[in-house]
């Protein structure tokens, strides 16, 4: 044998890539199950208060209304609490035509039983939420529930 | 020996590695469900009826001023309170109700200046414009708990015969309500508002006043 030949015998062979796939697929499934779907960005700080009394929301049939301080990156609109709906900023008059809006667009056997879920940021204001809850009776949506974190029990 | 080429490195098991992982995220992994108080609002009345004459001691008011603090029947009170003086006012059946029945089931010392009957006690809250929305809550959450609180004493008077197990009767009424919703079990369904006519949720709020 040639000395070339020699030389060949030395080298490792290719890295196998039968696991790669297995990879990519384990970390689809991670982003997959740990990805919280949510449909608008907030715009605003949203602390929630606690509450050990709580009830389970029922997704299917809510409309959200967000409240609070403008974040840091929506500085412009001011230190003052806000009312965000979808992907806005509204003002009070606003809020009943967008929840009416936002209810006609409900599956048609769950609008009698819709429910206004509040995501209001603690630090805000109690009067902004009246006025939240004012408009709401205008609009003839009754339901309401301040969504809040769990507190353990003591 | 001569040098020898590495041996290939046995990929088969990296499949169950991987599944391994896979079952592991999706257990611990909780999607966020959103929790909360529900309440109802009250619907908006035109008509210019004159509101009924509501006895003084069948009402229980709550004043939250814009330091958060609390006054409670004008008396300032304490949050960690306030449950056991709401839960004491709704339980004190001092007389009868509408229908002329004396609360048999109340537990309280039947004073004469609280509350009549469950029926008639009233719970009114009422809030500064600049109450921060955590206190706002915290006293939310401190009378519903009160209503809870005596809802699943009665629950536990009269069905907890019907789970033997649960700790908590109307909290286990309720999930076996929720589970079994598609279909309807009119038995569950009367004994849950059986539990909450005994204790019937009267909790009104009044506007913040405008300044």
């Amino acid at each position: 044998m040639s000395k070339f030949r020699k030389k060949d015998k030395g080298e490792l062979p290719a890295i196998s890539t039968a696991s790669l796939p297995d990879i990519v697929f384990m970390l689809l499934f991670f982003f997959m199950v740990a990805t919280v779907m949510r449909d608008s960005t907030l715009m605003i700080e949203n602390s929630l208060p606690s509450a050990d009394q709580v009830e389970k929301l029922k997704k299917d049939r809510t409309v959200f209304i967000y409240g609070g301080k403008p974040n840091s990156q929506y500085k412009q609109f001011g230190t003052e609490p806000r009312i965000q709906f979808n992907d806005a900023f509204i003002g009070v008059e606003d809020v009943r035509a967008s929840v009416i809006q936002a209810i006609s667009e409900l599956n048609e056997e769950l609008q009698s039983k819709v429910v206004i879920g509040l995501k209001v940021d603690k630090n805000t204001n109690a009067g902004l939420v009246s006025d939240i809850k004012q408009e709401l009776r205008k609009a003839n949506a009754l339901k309401v529930m301040y969504i809040a974190n769990t507190k353990t029990q003591n | 020996m001569a040098k020898r080429a590495a041996p290939e490195v046995n990929a088969g098991s990296m499949a169950d590695i991987a599944f391994l992982l896979l079952i592991f995220f999706l257990v611990t992994t909780t999607i966020e469900k959103d929790k909360g108080l529900l309440r109802s609002l009250p619907p908006i009345d035109d008509s210019q009826v004159t509101p009924p004459i509501i006895k003084q001691k069948n009402l229980f008011t709550v004043l939250i001023n814009r330091n958060n603090q609390l006054l409670v029947e004008d008396e300032q009170m304490d949050i960690k309170n306030l449950r056991q003086a709401a839960i004491d006012f709704l339980d004190n059946g001092g007389s009868t109700n509408a229908a002329g029945e004396s609360c048999t089931y109340c537990k309280g010392k039947g004073l004469a200046d609280s509350s009549d009957h469950p029926d008639k006690a009233i719970i009114s809250m009422k809030h500064d414009r600049e109450t921060s929305y955590e206190q706002y809550m915290d006293v939310q959450n401190e009378l519903v708990a009160a209503y809870n609180f005596l809802r699943e004493r009665e629950a536990a008077r009269l069905y907890k015969k019907y789970y033997p197990n649960a700790d908590k009767v109307f909290t286990a009424m309720l999930e076996e309500k929720e589970k079994n919703q598609y279909s309807k079990d009119e038995v569950l369904n009367e004994r849950i508002e059986n539990v909450k006519s005994l204790f019937p949720m009267k909790l009104s709020e009044a506007e913040p006043d405008k300044n």
